[in-house]
């Protein structure tokens, strides 16, 4: 049984496995992770940090990649 | 058929597109030639800051002008010019810039620009992501900041309504004598003809005093908020200035998107379109200096573009030796704020009406001895 993660996703507390993306996380939770210019919700396209789709703000820091980092215990994301 | 016009503009640039805007609005019959696409050069690769400049009385006439018809045409421009009057810091690092500070303040008052001047404290208050301490700053709160292309787009827009042809994709082959002539060899003619080709004058005009000095730009990701005033360090005229070697100069501005445009560099005799990593790193050292939390942020794109440089850092306004040629180039960083009184006081010399301002530190005829010479 993987380890358990405890993290915050749009201010609420959430559970997801180790090893888990944050924008698998943020996908679970029905968010998109970001609003496009024009108002159009925008999740991973790609899965490999290229199309830059899955951007979010971790840990206070905007515009993470969130396809490209896994989920720690006790971070803090926020859609954008 | 011989198709004839009271005044052909080449060159859509942010200049071309206000002279066939004014002259049209003029009543006369116009074309406008543009050989890519409307603002495509200079236009785009700036960063459309609308600011009153005091290099020299000259430049303060013509930039505060022309910042005073940008005023009067605001409220009329469409949302996607982006117009947004941030204002400028002219930042001072240490109590030598403070004094460019006042002497700056001084000159601005001479001419009635109001001005403000922040202490240490009530800059890190304007502008929190800053290193402390700096000095101070002057703020100049009517300059503003507008998206170029669509400017253009809308001047050549306006040009349209009032009567204006407009010949796209079309390039000019040679002009002259009443007479231009495209690549294909077709032919339109005009009593006047303006070239505002930016730094390609030289191209139809060998022995114009018009030189490429290239530029660097990088864009960021959005970040609103991060940057509020459109940021240049006092030191920008010593980089401005320089007429031989390379130079950058902090120079910050905040896009409406949130988006942050990081400048500025200037360098003459590379005319490829290539970035230069050595002075695209100087130049975001520069940045970093001034704003250590840049560093954080996500960057997005880098470009190039090339200013239209003379030598003494005004541009060609007016009539040549040919009777029918006439100019409107050359106008270095400052082509966007100066845009709209270049081609008011063309207007004026053409129509014979007296204009605001005096037109003569302008005109080309300033260089004629030294063409005469080459």
């Amino acid at each position: 049984m993987p380890e358990r993660i405890a993290l915050t996703i749009n201010g609420r507390q959430w559970e997801t496995s180790e090893g888990t993306t944050i924008a698998a996380a943020i996908m679970n939770t029905e968010a998109a992770c970001r609003t496009s210019v024009t108002g159009e919700e925008r999740g991973p396209l790609c899965g490999m940090g290229i199309c830059f789709e899955c951007r979010a703000i971790v840990n206070g820091v905007p515009h993470q990649r969130t396809c490209q980092m896994l989920c720690q215990d006790g971070m803090d994301v926020t859609t954008q | 058929m011989k198709l004839s016009y009271d005044a052909v503009v080449i060159g859509a640039g942010i200049v071309g597109a206000a002279c066939a805007c004014e002259l049209a609005r003029a009543g006369m019959r116009m074309a406008i030639v543009e050989a890519q696409i409307i603002g495509g050069g200079a236009t785009a690769a700036g960063m459309g800051h609308i600011v009153v400049m005091d290099d020299s009385p000259a430049q303060l006439a013509l930039t505060q002008y022309s910042q005073s018809l940008w005023n009067e045409l605001a409220s009329q421009l469409p949302p996607n010019v982006e117009y947004d009057r941030c204002g400028t810091l002219w930042i001072a690092a240490d109590d030598d810039e403070m004094q460019e500070v006042h002497r700056k303040q001084a000159v601005y008052a001479a001419a009635h620009v109001s001005t403000e001047i922040l202490d240490a404290k009530a800059l890190a208050e304007a502008e929190p992501n800053l290193r402390r301490p700096l000095a101070g700053a002057l703020f100049v709160p009517s300059d503003a900041v507008i998206y170029p292309p669509c400017a253009a787009m809308y001047l050549v827009e306006c040009a349209k309504q009032a009567g204006a042809t407009l010949y796209l994709e079309r390039a000019v082959a040679k002009a002259g004598k009443g007479r231009l002539v495209f690549s294909d060899g077709t032919e339109i003619f005009a009593a006047s003809i303006i070239h505002a080709t930016g730094a390609s004058a030289s191209r139809l005009m060998p022995h114009l005093p018009v030189r490429k000095r290239k530029g660097h730009l990088v864009i960021t990701d959005r970040y609103p908020g991060f940057v509020r005033h459109q940021l240049v360090e006092l030191g920008y005229l010593k980089s401005a200035h320089s007429t031989s070697s390379d130079s950058v100069a902090f120079n910050v501005q905040p896009r409406r998107t949130g988006q942050l445009l990081i400048g500025s560099s200037r360098q003459y005799n590379n005319e490829g379109t290539g970035v230069d990593q050595n002075i695209l790193g100087a130049m975001l050292a520069r940045a970093f200096d001034y704003i250590p939390s840049l560093q954080g942020l996500s960057s997005i794109r880098v470009w190039t573009g090339f200013r239209a440089a003379t030598p003494d850092k005004l541009p060609l306004i007016g009539p040549t030796e040919d009777a029918s040629v006439f100019l409107a180039t050359g106008h270095e960083g400052l082509g966007i704020t100066t845009s709209l009184a270049t081609a008011r006081l063309l207007t004026d010399h053409l129509l014979d009406r007296t204009p605001a301002i005096s037109l003569a530190p302008y005109l080309p005829e300033r260089f004629a001895c030294e063409a005469a010479h080459a």
